[in-house]
């Protein structure tokens, strides 16, 4: 706990000059990272958590390959983080990369320079493989919390004449409702504080646009040897991480998240 | 620069063999960051384990006064992110001069993975009964004896599915090792991966092989526990 506590207490000492925020308010970077960071969480974990919801719903199905397919599926979230981003960096690449080697070969087409060109594609890489990373996860977390349904609920849904997508909306959401929302909000933060997926695929490239809170401020930390600018960075982060903290503290103690 | 192919033309496994008999200047080391990276990995493991079961015995069982103060303590921290306060953490660690060293690393992964296991300890030790420890102490048992007679072995599957969360959090994390270790001697594999990136030749080909050894074991290690491993994490969820 110390070794969280002090860090967090030295930090905040590290960073408490206003001065170095005007100084980071008026960097462009920090302008673009910030937008960075709020496209990568907002779309990042809104896609990723519906997508776990939608095939959390798929898995349910009782047929004989699809353990083995989960089997498969869950592969991304086994593998450590760093290989897979690595291997990403290098498919993306524009000249001699597996994706445009592919496109060029079969469509006679020049792909573009995914993480050295284009920022929207570069971040869009960015947040495509933080989904592929995280989306098993998350599918696991919440088929088991579908499990935990016991079957007479959907029975006796059944005698009343509530099928398919009615079922769902009057059975299964409501009772997933709270594991969902914990979920998102783990996620929330733990993506926020993702520094892999975007220092591997895309580096914070091209030109510096696709850095996000938790890169720059490493960057500004170790890159450009300026420590109180980099937990400035990073500080700025904490008006929308303590609501989500709370809220979280809340959920976690109240409701048994043990399913 | 395109190649015109996509499935090379002769594959062959003769990388594998470069890295396994670090027969490239960048691997020289491969096997002692292999074995750095194991070392982090268990040691994470014992002082997770020893320091979190502790803990939910105090908080849980001997009902210590403000537990509640160290529980909501440990769940506020399990939700700080870990590259949000790399940064005074490596300032801290090289003011006591621990800066390139493997234990300052260790201290960080059993930092990280510390609440996550108080958090599971203490909602695992709801299910086991509070009068097996009160039989015990009316049998003449010390508070140390319940921890290691009844409370450890009836935790045994919470240990496993921690355990195993704390192994593969040290052998996955990379950020924090990359700060802190910075010798080829003492660098982890992941580090190591990372290194090949910098370089001007970038030989992808050994780099992969590289990566694919590096990744095999906390493969394994999920499908062998992943039913221990599911059951844990449905509890709280895994910090990325």
């Amino acid at each position: 706990m110390a070794f969280v506590a002090y860090p967090v207490a030295f930090g905040a000492w590290l960073g408490s000059s206003p001065h170095l925020y005007e100084e980071l308010f008026e960097d462009p970077i920090y302008q673009r990272t910030v937008v960075n960071t709020i496209l990568y969480v907002g779309i990042g974990v809104n896609l990723k958590m519906f997508g776990a919801l939608l095939l959390s719903g798929f898995f349910m199905r009782r047929s004989w390959w699809t353990p083995g397919l989960l089997l498969v599926f869950v592969l991304p979230w086994a593998m450590p983080a760093l290989p897979s981003f690595i291997s990403i960096h290098w498919m993306l690449n524009g000249q001699w990369g597996l994706i445009n080697n592919f496109l060029w070969n079969v469509f006679d087409f020049d792909g573009p320079g995914w993480i050295e060109t284009s920022r929207g594609l570069s971040l869009g890489s960015v947040i495509w493989s933080h989904i592929w990373k995280w989306m098993p996860f998350w599918t696991v977390i919440l088929l088991a919390g579908r499990m935990a349904i016991p079957t007479e609920l959907y029975e006796a849904a059944e005698v009343d004449g509530a099928t398919g997508v009615r079922r769902f909306a009057h059975v299964t959401f409501p009772l997933l409702a709270n594991l969902y929302l914990v979920c998102t909000l783990l996620s929330t933060i733990f993506t926020l504080g993702d520094f892999n997926s975007v220092f591997f695929v895309s580096g914070g490239g091209p030109a510096l646009s696709t850095h996000v809170l938790a890169t720059l401020g490493i960057r500004n930390a170790f890159d450009v040897a300026r420590p109180d600018l980099g937990v400035a960075a990073v500080l700025t982060a904490l008006p929308l991480m303590i609501p989500l903290v709370l809220i979280l503290m809340r959920k976690l103690r109240t409701t048994e998240v043990a399913l | 620069m395109f190649t015109n192919t996509i499935w090379p033309e002769t594959p062959s496994l003769d990388s594998f063999w470069i890295v396994v008999t670090q027969g490239y200047w960048y691997l020289e080391y491969f096997w002692e960051q292999f074995g750095n990276s194991l070392y982090i990995g268990v040691a994470t493991v014992f002082f997770t384990l020893f320091i979190g079961s502790l803990a939910s015995f105090a908080i849980g069982r001997m009902r210590v006064r403000y537990g509640w103060v160290l529980s909501n303590a440990a769940l506020l921290t399990y939700v700080i992110p870990a590259s949000f306060i790399a940064i005074p953490f490596y300032r801290i660690m090289s003011i006591y001069g621990l800066s390139n060293n493997l234990w300052a690393v260790i201290a960080a992964e059993v930092t990280f993975a510390t609440p996550y296991a108080i958090f599971i300890f203490q909602q695992y030790a709801v299910s086991i009964p509070i009068e097996l420890d009160e039989a015990a102490r009316i049998d003449g048992a010390s508070p140390f004896q319940v921890y290691t007679r009844i409370y450890l072995p009836l935790m045994a599957p919470a240990l496993v599915a921690v355990g195993t969360y704390a192994l593969l959090l040290a052998w996955n994390e990379y950020l924090y090792q990359f700060l802190l270790l910075s010798s080829k001697q003492t660098m982890t594999v992941p580090v190591a991966l990372a290194q090949f990136l910098n370089s001007d030749e970038a030989p992808w080909n050994y780099m992969m092989a590289t990566a694919i050894i590096y990744a095999l074991p906390p493969v394994a290690i999920y499908y062998v526990f992943r039913g221990r491993m599911t059951a844990g994490l449905t509890m709280g969820g895994v910090k990325g």
